[in-house]
């Protein structure tokens, strides 16, 4: 069993598609990209204004962290091959080089038709300053990776049927890099993030935190991507008698990790994008205020749901959502506006707090094309918003 | 004949048919999704997104013909299933056909079973070439006669007809996975198969359609916890008692259904120790099995990973016997096929008749036949360049990197799209059928 054919999603349309559902009964859409969002694409894409992160990029990805390896892998970086564009997206790019070293931890692949830049002759000047650049270099792709894996965790709920075995290995990478990030203490952040929540302590492995929330915290359900919802509920017990008593409560779980992260994602990005000179080396998981997010969205209040709900999402599950704002304090100091781009493509201009049964109403209309005919529609309309993403953004 | 002092190389292949349409531009719903012989060669079933059977017949007429063998050709099509909406869970059921697995012939009929991703149906494949003629009270065109006219009785007699297919669903199997079923496999007492999905696998009688027996579940109480899914499930050829399933973390694991009624626990684990050199964050990803399949003598079992296909003893469980790597150009692009999903393909693989060859597919519809004898390996192209008749098929090179040599394809320009997932391979002969996106290629030995 296959997903339909794989492609990057680029940042507009991971926006748009964040609530697949709205848009999916829509014959055209008009949106605008966000400036951050054009000054990202720009940004990755002039050689030029790129030149001062090369830079700092002159290093060979995959290095192992333990700087006495840095030794012998120096006469390496002569050898380099240069740099090139790595494709996050459909539109995203950013900057690798490429590695000859096998047995390197990450290996960027790099386009080869995409650009080069022909700076591996240059001289590594000093053995610090290798090192830097390798680690932050090496935590730059993993920070790449994470976010990679996190849309496309939370793509798996737009898709009408999730592959779970794609989403269980998805979130087994995300969970594998924030082990590493923890034991980095590049998650060190996220755990003060945590503590200033009130949430578990940072001697708890924070991926786990961040993955698997625990359910003593409660909130009410809020307002959730409404695609995620439709996306991805699979009964507990499909046999015919039990079919009338399986509860439709929580599926909020289902959701919201997918449109939080996604959001989280997007806003990262852009937030990336704005810190790009100054902060280049940070993890880009900073925390910030989250005033901008309160009362631009109420969206944002929603709980992110673990990733191990994410599986929830295939099966409807009793029991109350959490609320948590520590994967929102995540990525709180992000452009919050790409909520409007959101928003409109909902048609909604402001973010009501939904308990389930209202988005099962908001969903019946879309739902209410009798079995098969709904879905070339859908699809249709996927294939055209792409289509409209294509125009807008490969332009 | 069949792999008979060789195999995979000193056999030169030859293409013999295309079937499909030749227009790039592909139907989703004609994408093949299973492709699978019976159990004597003669029939080749391919299961497509549409949720339709086609099954092609190979000719008898040429046998005594040394030269070439017998071409395939129609012999049935059917739609097997159709699309579902689940009302319930506002879902719906694709209708491609995950697996198809044919039954012994015991009769004049043939049996198969086909499934999508929630139901499975056994169809009957039967053939009538006569039919009745003369009825007293009917005409021909089977208008009742007027009883008062008729004024002599006859009886009916047989009379040849053109050849008719039938297919006709004789079971069907349904509402008993919650996941997706990935496999199918009908046990060898022929009474019995198993259905696997992500997290469960259930036993089936044939004749018994409401009830089936969950023999593994590895479906963790609290979802949050679910690391491993399974990917493939298998009986073993002989012994039926015994079967394996794959895992989406890399390992096998043999059970018998003789130890205890839910086989959770299993009696043999099958998983390689990681190469620590090799690490790294699509370690995991690129040790999921996509395929697993027992060699016809039951001795091994052939599992198929990202990038290598690993033979098992059955008797050795820490180690596989032998490790062939499919593309291993690909481990440095691991992170841009992570990105554009193609990561999460799941090849299949397939062994010959005499479980001296392998073969399993790649990108660009190339595939791999892999010799066990002789340590040796030759990568094909399916392509609609050598759709001569009775051309040989060249032999392709990928270069991984520095200088490309001629006729040799670099990584960098190999097309992702056009990925063969999907070979059989006929139990006796050196026949082959290789399914690209839309097409199935049917490749024979060269005969002298």
């Amino acid at each position: 069993m296959q997903d339909p054919a794989p492609i990057g999603l680029s940042l507009p349309q991971l926006a748009a598609s964040r609530c697949n559902l709205c848009w999916r009964g829509r014959r055209s859409s008009s949106f605008t990209i966000k400036p951050g969002l054009q000054t990202l694409m720009t940004l990755a894409i002039k050689e030029h204004e790129q030149h001062e992160r090369l830079e700092k990029l002159k290093t060979l990805f995959g290095l192992p962290v333990n700087k006495a390896k840095l030794t012998s892998q120096r006469t390496r970086l002569k050898n380099q091959n240069g740099f090139h564009l790595c494709r996050l997206g459909r539109e995203v790019y950013t900057f690798v080089s490429t590695s000859r070293m096998s047995g390197s931890l990450l290996n960027m692949f790099s386009k080869g038709t995409k650009r080069k830049f022909s700076d591996g002759d240059e001289e590594i000047s000093d053995e610090s300053l290798v090192g830097a650049r390798v680690a932050s270099s090496y935590s730059l792709q993993r920070q790449s990776l994470l976010d990679m894996s996190l849309i496309k965790l939370q793509l798996c709920h737009m898709l009408v049927e999730p592959n779970l075995c794609r989403s269980v290995l998805i979130a087994n990478t995300v969970r594998q890099i924030q082990e590493e990030m923890t034991h980095d203490g590049s998650w060190h952040m996220v755990a003060e993030a945590f503590c200033s929540a009130g949430q578990s302590p940072s001697e708890r492995l924070v991926a786990t935190e961040v993955l698997c929330r625990s359910r003593e915290q409660d909130a009410e359900p809020k307002l959730f991507s409404v695609i995620s919802y439709e996306g991805c509920r699979e009964e507990e017990v499909v046999a015919d008698e039990t079919l009338c008593s399986v509860s439709v409560s929580d599926t909020v779980s289902n959701v919201c990790l997918a449109g939080r992260i996604g959001q989280c994602w997007e806003k990262s990005e852009l937030s990336g994008v704005e810190r790009d000179e100054e902060a280049l080396e940070d993890s880009r998981l900073g925390s910030g205020e989250d005033e901008e997010i309160d009362t631009k969205d109420r969206a944002s209040t929603e709980s992110p749901k673990t990733i191990g709900q994410v599986f929830g999402t295939f099966e409807i599950k009793n029991g109350s959502p959490g609320p948590d704002s520590a994967l929102e304090e995540l990525f709180s100091d992000v452009d919050t506006s790409y909520y409007d781009l959101d928003t409109m493509l909902t048609g909604m201009q402001s973010a009501p707090k939904m308990g389930p049964y209202d988005i099962l109403d908001s969903l019946a209309p879309s739902h209410s094309s009798p079995s098969i005919v709904s879905t070339p529609n859908c699809r249709s309309d996927l294939n055209e918003l792409d289509h409209i993403m294509e125009i807008i953004v490969g332009s | 004949m069949a792999g008979a002092g060789g195999g995979g190389n000193d056999v030169h292949w030859c293409f013999s048919q295309v079937k499909g349409a030749i227009d790039d531009d592909v139907a989703e719903a004609d994408i093949i999704s299973t492709v699978e012989f019976n159990h004597s060669g003669e029939l080749l079933a391919t299961g497509d997104k549409g949720g339709r059977v086609v099954i092609f017949q190979q000719e008898t007429e040429n046998k005594s013909q040394s030269q070439w063998r017998s071409e395939y050709n129609v012999y049935s099509t059917f739609q097997s299933h159709e699309p579902e909406f689940d009302y319930l869970k506002s879902l719906e059921i694709e209708e491609k056909i995950n697996k198809i697995r044919w039954l012994p012939q015991k009769n004049a009929a043939q049996f198969l079973l086909s499934t999508n991703d929630k139901t499975i149906k056994l169809w009957k494949i039967s053939e009538r070439d006569k039919r009745p003629e003369g009825y007293n009270l009917k005409e021909e065109d089977g208008r009742y006669r007027d009883a008062a006219t008729i004024t002599t009785l006859r009886v009916p007699v047989f009379r040849p007809m053109d050849l008719m297919v039938e297919a006709s669903p004789r079971r069907v199997f349904a509402n008993a996975h919650t996941y997706h079923i990935n496999s199918i496999s009908v046990n060898s007492d022929n009474e019995t198969y198993l259905s696997a999905d992500d997290l469960r696998i259930n036993l089936w009688h044939l004749e018994i359609t409401d009830r089936s027996f969950n023999i593994v579940d590895i479906k963790p109480a609290n979802m949050e916890e679910l690391t491993e899914v399974i990917t493939a499930a298998e009986f073993h050829p002989h012994q039926c008692n015994t079967f394996v399933y794959s895992s989406s973390k890399g390992t096998i694991r043999l059970c018998d259904m003789r130890a205890s009624a839910l086989c959770d626990k299993h009696s043999k684990l099958f998983e390689e120790p990681e190469d620590p050199s090799n690490r790294s964050f699509f370690s995991e990803i690129i040790s999921s099995i996509s395929d697993v399949k027992f060699s016809h003598n039951g001795r091994y079992m052939m599992t198929r990973d990202y990038l290598s296909v690993k033979i098992w003893d059955l008797n050795m469980e820490n180690r596989p016997v032998e490790t062939y790597q499919v593309h291993e150009y690909l481990r440095s692009k691991l992170c841009s096929l992570y990105e554009n999903d193609c990561i999460f393909d799941k090849f299949e693989c397939c062994w010959n008749g005499n479980d001296s060859v392998v073969m399993t597919g790649s990108y660009n519809n190339f595939f791999r036949m892999l010799d066990r004898s002789q340590r040796r390996d030759v990568t094909l192209e399916a392509s609609r360049e050598s759709c001569k008749p009775r051309q040989v098929l060249k032999p392709r090179r990928v270069c991984a990197g520095g200088k490309r040599k001629k006729d040799e394809i670099s990584v960098d320009s190999l097309d992702f799209n056009k990925k063969i997932l999907h070979t059989a391979w006929h139990p006796q002969e050196n026949i082959i059928a290789v399914a690209t996106t839309n097409n199935l290629y049917i490749f024979q030995e060269k005969v002298n």
